[in-house]
């Protein structure tokens, strides 16, 4: 259940504004990709693009290849819904829907694709939780609102709710920014769970998370402002933390880079 | 030098001279004493005049007392306060003011009687005679009216705020604002001139048709612009991190509208909705046009002329009998407790949908 990623000279623009310029590079399967970068140097957009999440912006476009499969997503005969069902996401804020208990927070994905039967959906709820760790915390509140659990509980909801799905690909977009630290090592501790089973892609600005949770990483800048971001330097974690070949990549993780 | 004897020597004073807590109230007091004793003396106004003069005396006297005691900034402070709460009490008081009327003019004919039997064969100087009939034709009315407004309008904002881009949207904003202003009386000449003359002679062997459906489609025209702007309000507070979330469990976009959207946003739009409604049922303009109004009960809103309370209230507020300025009353109070009641059930019901905290 995890898939290799092919990302050949993706551009990804804002209106006329290109905000990543060909990005080429290689995710592999069950392994966890850190991205690491400034501010505004396109790792969220090129996140984002990974699962056609990039376009629901007005006047976001994205040019390139991004091969999952032998196929590109891009191409005009791809059913967007499936490709996201492919490729899950969760995002900087955990973002629960308001109106629903934590048990239809979970199966909100495959309800909403018309899975019916109901214990499908219940075997799916407590498989998802389980695998977010947080079953033991929530089991005897599935019908407690989403939005009364703490922020960490919340992530780990979101990340229940984007596993039920069953994808090939987990996107996550700093998940662990809105979180204290007993939270962020909780969800550390289960993206290494989930490597076993999903291809993860994580973008984080906290470079310590980086150089603990991913197998490779890439480096994202920016010349300046209003140029689009490229990808500096993409290879394991080990030599990109230790000895990395590219100046600019040294000078960011040891902070001498603005 | 240390820390502490560095903030000992110029250590700031973090006190002020304040008024005593009892002050304002035996100033107040102390006001409306004197405003008393001078209206009294000049024989010249009477409670409403003492009010005023005390109010006055009492904003003055504390901003200057304050100002001498206490300083600048407080006593500002203290002005504003007054200021503030005098707007409060002025604000609410002509609505104490009409409910209390309402309800002590209102209940002397408001019975069983009243609301179970219609004006037909009542004349207007006759101990009887009730507002069936005008219930049965404003429950009609706007509840048809309810009925074409809400899907529109809600389809139009969701239109709007989802799907809209460029000029078509713009466009469509626009005539729903121009729409808004839109007296109630030319709404109604717009139904009689277009479905009354127009249309309806084709359903009715050529005649024209008087009716409350067409009451509805004037009730619908003033009820569209609320609802739709009210509901675009409600979408646009949706976070687009739920539309994102829920995109990014491959939920297609009406999905996401339908399932996850049009729920968190329901409270504010039922909220609009009964804003609308109320409005469409205190409408008397078209409903007199168009539905011409009727004595006797008319089950049928497709046939014939249908009264409503807001017409009721009108007849008989000017009709020139001793009974009829009671049965206005009544028909007022009952109109204000069915617009009340379906406020208040409509909200418990967007409530009910929403989980316990």
């Amino acid at each position: 259940m995890a898939k290799r990623i092919e990302a050949v000279n993706v551009s990804a623009y804002y209106g006329s504004f290109r905000a990543i310029d060909n990005i080429t590079m290689t995710i592999e399967p069950k392994s966890v990709t850190a991205l690491i970068g400034p501010s505004g140097c396109g790792k969220s957009t090129f996140l984002r693009s990974i699962n056609r999440m990039h376009e629901v912006l007005p006047g976001a476009k994205v040019d390139g290849q991004l091969m999952i499969d032998g196929q590109n997503i891009y191409d005009r005969d791809i059913d967007v819904t499936a490709v996201r069902r492919t490729i899950g996401m969760v995002f900087q804020r955990p973002n629960p829907f308001p109106t629903m208990s934590i048990y239809d927070n979970v199966v909100a994905g495959l309800k909403l694709n018309g899975v019916r039967r109901k214990a499908a959906l219940d075997d799916a709820c407590e498989k998802a939780l389980r695998g977010a760790n947080l079953w033991n915390e929530v089991k005897d509140r599935l019908n407690r609102p989403g939005a009364g659990l703490s922020g960490g509980q919340q992530q780990r909801l979101c990340i229940a709710r984007a596993i039920a799905v069953e994808p090939q690909v987990v996107l996550m977009d700093e998940p662990c920014s809105a979180l204290d630290p007993i939270s962020t090592l909780a969800i550390e501790d289960l993206i290494a769970e989930l490597k076993n089973q999903y291809t993860i892609v994580i973008v984080t600005h906290n470079m310590q998370q980086a150089a603990r949770v991913s197998d490779r990483t890439g480096f994202f800048s920016i010349d300046s402002t209003g140029e689009p971001g490229r990808l500096i330097e993409y290879d394991d974690t080990a030599k990109i933390f230790t000895n990395p070949s590219v100046k600019r990549t040294e000078d960011y993780i040891t902070g001498r880079f603005g | 030098m240390t820390v502490g004897s560095h903030s000992a020597r110029t250590r700031v004073n973090l006190k002020a001279q304040r008024l005593p807590k009892w002050a304002p109230a035996a100033l107040g007091a102390g006001a409306i004493g004197v405003a008393a004793l001078a209206v009294h003396a000049t024989g010249f106004g009477g409670p409403v005049l003492t009010g005023v003069t005390a109010a006055l005396l009492f904003v003055v006297g504390l901003a200057v007392l304050s100002a001498v005691v206490e300083g600048g900034r407080t006593s500002r402070d203290r002005i504003a306060t007054s200021l503030v709460y005098a707007a409060f009490v002025l604000a609410l008081a002509p609505l104490l003011s009409m409910a209390f009327t309402l309800l002590s003019k209102g209940t002397e004919r408001l019975n069983g009687y009243f609301l179970g039997v219609s004006m037909k064969g009542v004349s207007a100087f006759d101990d009887a005679g009730g507002a069936y009939h005008a219930i049965i034709g404003t429950l009609e009315q706007a509840g048809i009216a309810t009925l074409i407004t809400v899907p529109l309008g809600v389809l139009g904002a969701i239109y709007i705020v989802e799907y809209g881009r460029g000029r078509l949207a713009t466009l469509i904003r626009f005539f729903v604002d121009v729409m808004t202003g839109i007296p109630s009386i030319v709404a109604g000449l717009f139904i009689l001139a277009f479905w009354v003359l127009i249309v309806s002679p084709y359903l009715n062997n050529g005649r024209p048709e008087y009716s409350g459906f067409a009451a509805a489609l004037a009730l619908s025209v003033l009820m569209l612009p609320t609802v739709v702007r009210s509901t675009e309000e409600m979408l646009r507070l949706v976070p687009g991190a739920l539309r994102e979330g829920a995109y990014a469990l491959g939920i297609p976009q009406w999905k996401t509208i339908v399932r996850i959207v049009l729920p968190t946003a329901a409270p504010g739009i039922v909220t609009g909705v009964m804003l609308a409604v109320a409005r469409a049922c205190g409408e008397t303009a078209p409903v007199i046009l168009v539905a011409l109004g009727n004595p006797a009960i008319n089950f049928n809103p497709l046939s014939g002329g249908q009264s409503s309370l807001s017409l009721y209230v009108y007849e008989q507020a000017g009709t020139a009998s001793k009974y009829a300025p009671g049965r206005a009353w009544a028909g007022a109070l009952t109109l204000v407790v069915l617009v009340l009641t379906l406020t208040v059930a409509a909200k418990l019901l967007a409530r009910r949908n929403k989980l316990a905290r």
